[in-house]
């Protein structure tokens, strides 16, 4: 039953991570950057769900959709500011933009918020009863809803118009450009969309882990880019399964050796899956050219 | 008698005698009181930073490639310095040379362990990769019994002085200095332009990337042990990617590839928020919008890629001097390159 308990658990919180891992494999997919401020965004989903809540009392869903939208304008909001004037420059100098937005992304909530930890009422109260264990509505919703978005986003992006522009803008931007793609629009398409998963997934963290701060986003923005390597960075699938698996590994660490020591186990994987098979489980390989 | 430090012998001289005269004037400054205490405990974060910016930039400028764990290489070399001197009792001018010896030659070591392996990876895969060394480093020493978990070390004497910072700075310098101007150099300085074509010219391009690298670990160990023996403590939080990213700032702002501008903007950097007390909530937001700033108008850095020499400089002061004294001739460039 341990066993079970753990996988479940590590189910949850592997969706949070998948959530927030196909923002980052879309982005990199698309503009080959590794977005560093991904994980802030999270944090301003949760902050501006939090804020809305506790000072404007609207209904828990409201706050979520409405955090949900904060979070896809900031993304696109930032790709347009930051990341767009440099796109065709060096690699390093992009990756350096996103840690410096990063950085004051932070920085800014550290100034509005303190660096004090707010407390967060769980909008999915009660439990239910599976087996012998009980599991919090948090984890079978985070579960549940996950599960969905993700099936729905396979559908946008294999099926429909703009999943297809997707598609052909990360495989050659010019020839999608000759095709008649609008690559600026795509691009902050995908923006949105990966910071709108990542407020979802801020909201699911929010409601199992009750307590948000400035620097959450870090450590979670990481393991999520672990996750995303692990899967095969630009895969979709690829970080839907790299999520789970990266949730799993800690959620059993977690429970049979030391809680202290998850940071390391996922780290751990990260080094081996880049040494062993860099591009990850779901990847392409691709050749060196000359 | 175009110009008068052409030769090497010339030029060492000269720059021996005026990183001399630079000691002098802060010693005076310290003992005639005009830098005050305060101001003279300031000038060791400053030599701490610049050791840590020239280091990194070693690897992220000259090198190419760029590494987000320097921080777990400070706080490696930190602690094995902090260790051997709360172990060992000998004098202190004995003791804080050796202790910094024993963290650059163990920085050094995790340094060659890690690049190893990391260095097979290139751009943002060997960013991540080192980000996550960084952050497992961390990690363990928050676990192991001997570097005393979460609590930290405590009681590390505070050996640390002016004097010793700046050895250690003028040292990495010249080290770093010598290293780029020479054969090796050159060649991780190809390896940045070009990989490729530096591996097709035979160059062994992961010896020298492996080199450049341990190199600069070993420096970020020196500027750890001085921090150790600096503050007394060693608190593993303050070694996480923040601090990291902060280093990345200063080398960054400096310019990628010019020694010059990371001591530059790691005296600028340091400085500023303390001359900005009253202002301390806003530091980190400035220094990020610098950043994002410096990256969007002037991805080279303050500097670029410019290096300051004394002997040029002298140089052509002189030949400006003449070419005014002589008159006519042409205008203000005088050209002393």
């Amino acid at each position: 039953m341990t066993l079970l308990y753990l996988m479940i658990n590590g189910l949850q919180i592997g969706s949070i991570y998948a959530l927030v891992a196909l923002g980052y494999s879309m982005v990199y997919g698309i503009v080959k950057l590794v977005n560093f401020a991904h994980g802030e965004i999270i944090m301003v989903g949760a902050y501006s769900m939090w804020y809305v809540m506790s000072r404007f009392s609207v209904p828990a869903w409201l706050a979520a959709a409405l955090s949900v939208a904060i979070c896809s304008v900031l993304g696109m909001f930032i790709e347009k500011i930051a990341y767009k004037p440099l796109r065709n420059s060096d690699r390093l100098s992009l990756l350096v933009t996103a840690i410096g937005v990063s950085l004051l992304l932070q920085n800014l909530a550290q100034l509005f918020f303190t660096a004090n930890p707010r407390m967060f009422t769980n909008i999915f109260a009660g439990t239910v009863t599976i087996g012998e264990r009980q599991f919090s509505n948090a984890t079978t919703v985070t579960i549940a809803v996950s599960t969905i978005i993700m099936i729905g986003l396979t559908l946008l992006v294999k099926r429909t118009k703009i999943g297809k522009a997707m598609r052909a803008v990360s495989e050659d931007k010019e020839t999608a450009t000759l095709m008649g793609i609008n690559v600026n629009n795509t691009i902050s398409f995908t923006f949105a969309l990966g910071s709108g998963l990542a407020a979802v997934a801020a909201v699911f963290y929010c409601c199992s882990y009750s307590q948000i701060q400035p620097t959450m986003g870090g450590m979670l923005g990481l393991k999520a880019f672990v996750a995303a390597v692990l899967g095969g960075i630009g895969s979709i699938p690829g970080a839907m399964i790299g999520g789970l698996c990266i949730g799993i590994a800690e959620s059993l660490t977690k429970g049979y050796i030391s809680s202290k020591l998850t940071d390391a186990v996922v780290f751990g994987i990260l080094i081996v899956v880049l040494l062993i098979k860099p591009s990850g489980i779901l990847g392409r390989r691709q050749n060196e050219k000359v | 008698m175009s110009a008068l430090f052409k030769s090497n012998p010339f030029r060492y001289s000269l720059n021996a005698v005026s990183v001399a005269g630079l000691y002098a004037v802060i010693m005076f400054l310290i003992e005639t009181g005009v830098l005050n205490r305060y101001q003279a405990l300031m000038l060791i974060p400053i030599g701490f930073n610049i050791i840590l910016a020239v280091s990194l930039n070693l690897t992220a400028g000259f090198l190419g490639q760029l590494p987000l764990g320097h921080a777990g290489f400070m706080s490696v070399g930190g602690y094995a310095a902090a260790l051997f001197s709360m172990s060992a009792s000998l004098p202190t001018n004995v003791e804080l040379p050796l202790a910094l010896a024993v963290g650059w030659i163990v920085a050094a070591a995790f340094g060659l362990v890690i690049g190893l392996p990391a260095l097979r990876l290139k751009g943002d895969y060997l960013a991540i990769i080192t980000l996550g060394f960084g952050e497992i480093i961390r990690v363990i020493i928050l676990n192991l019994k001997f570097t005393g978990g979460a609590y930290g070390l405590k009681g590390i004497g505070r050996q640390t002085t002016v004097t010793w910072v700046y050895i250690c700075v003028v040292i990495t310098l010249f080290i770093i200095g010598a290293l780029i101007k020479s054969r090796h150099g050159r060649a991780i300085i190809s390896i940045r332009e070009d990989e490729i074509a530096a591996e097709a010219s035979g160059i062994p391009t992961t010896y020298y990337k492996a080199l450049a690298f341990t190199v600069s670990a070993g420096f970020a160990g020196v500027a750890g042990g001085l921090y150790a023996h600096y503050l007394s403590i060693m608190d593993p939080s303050s070694f996480g990617f923040m601090r990291s990213a902060e280093i990345l700032v200063i080398v960054v702002l400096g310019g990628l590839g010019s020694i010059f501008g990371s001591v530059v903007s790691a005296i600028a950097l340091t400085i500023l928020p303390e001359a900005l007390r009253g202002f301390s909530d806003y530091r980190m937001v400035i220094y990020s919008l610098l950043l994002v700033a410096v990256m969007i108008f002037k991805p080279s850095g303050l500097c670029g890629r410019y290096e300051f020499s004394l002997g040029d400089t002298i140089d052509g002061l002189c030949s400006r001097i003449r070419g005014a004294l002589s008159g006519k001739g042409g205008g203000g460039d005088g050209g002393g390159s």
